[in-house]
């Protein structure tokens, strides 16, 4: 399964945030550590300051600050900022009234409901302490 | 937390004289009473105690939380694992570290007999339980849990 490139983008900028709770960064601190687009990651800080999770801080050396809950927010609350984790409604798409149609929605409900149960449990912080365990490159 | 908050709860394997308890507990977290259950599951940890484990946790003579597992080996085919299959908390008690103290205990008590993995199973939608065991650094291991119903 794959994220779309703004659903990591988030990922990325709020576990860099929320390992650094004190401190402010600019989309371009953050942009630089992931490699990856400035301008990309600063509209996806728009959309997780209108959530409550960052904070924009204006002024000299302004930037984002992390005011979520690390403890509680999980990865499913941001990514479904972003996007949706499996399609609600198949039953209109061409063949899904099928037995074939019906038997391929059963597979595809068990897939997407494990993703959903995972990205749910994980939290911020749980994130941050796996990150911790592995190797910086 | 402060560590003086810790420092008077107790952890330890359970009595039978703790069934009172566990029962009271239970109650507070599901809603299926289940005496023979838990009689079964604590008597089995004093006769079995290298292989069935039932631990709580209390504060004087109240009983804050419980956890309860057991070592199988080679189930699957996978050698000596230690299985987790309930723990509870008071909900007055959570959030400050008890389930946390409880994981470790047993944790340490199935290293001590040899095993190297810990496992259990938890429903999907159970966040908080899969939460607190995630925070405890666990995550999806290689089985996956089938099941179909075999009504007549
Ligand atoms: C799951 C449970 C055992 C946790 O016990 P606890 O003593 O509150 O857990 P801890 O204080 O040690 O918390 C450890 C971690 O679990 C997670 N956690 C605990 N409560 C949480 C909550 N309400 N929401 C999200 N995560 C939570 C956190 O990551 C926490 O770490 P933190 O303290 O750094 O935030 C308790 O909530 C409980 O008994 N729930 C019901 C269990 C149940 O239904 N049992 C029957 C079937 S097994």
């Amino acid at each position: 399964m794959n994220l779309q490139m703004a659903t990591r983008h988030a990922l990325f900028a709020v576990l860099e945030l929320a390992s650094r709770p004190d401190e402010q960064l600019s989309a371009l601190d953050i942009a630089d550590r992931y490699d990856i687009s400035a301008n990309h990651l600063a509209k996806v800080l728009r959309v997780l300051g209108r959530a409550g999770i960052v904070e924009a801080v204006r002024g000299v050396g302004g930037g984002y600050r992390f005011v979520g809950k690390a403890k509680r927010l999980s990865l499913m609350d941001i990514v479904s900022l972003f996007e949706p984790i499996g399609s609600p409604d198949h039953s209109t798409a061409p063949g899904a009234r099928t037995p074939q149609g019906q038997a391929l929605r059963l597979v595809m409900t068990e897939i997407e409901d494990t993703a959903r149960s995972t990205l749910s449990s994980i939290t911020v912080e749980t994130m941050l302490k796996l990150a911790g365990r592995m190797d910086a490159p | 937390m402060t560590d003086g908050h810790l420092t008077d709860l107790l952890i330890e394997e359970a009595l039978i004289s703790d069934l009172d308890e566990v029962q009271r507990l239970d109650a507070l977290v599901t809603a299926h009473p289940k005496p023979d259950h838990w009689r079964l599951l604590i008597e089995g940890s004093r006769t079995s105690p290298e292989s069935r484990f039932f631990l709580v946790a209390r504060r004087g003579d109240r009983l804050l939380g419980l956890i309860a597992g057991e070592i199988r080996v080679w189930e699957f085919g996978s050698p000596p694992c230690g299985w987790i299959y309930t723990v509870a908390v008071d909900p007055d008690a959570r959030e400050t570290a008890v389930g946390t103290r409880l994981f470790q205990a047993i944790c340490a008590r199935f290293r001590r007999q040899g095993a190297s993995t810990v496992r259990t199973m938890v429903g999907r939608n159970e966040h908080l339980v899969l939460s607190f065991f995630r925070s405890q650094g666990m995550m999806a291991g290689p089985f996956v849990e089938l099941e179909m119903e075999i009504r007549p």
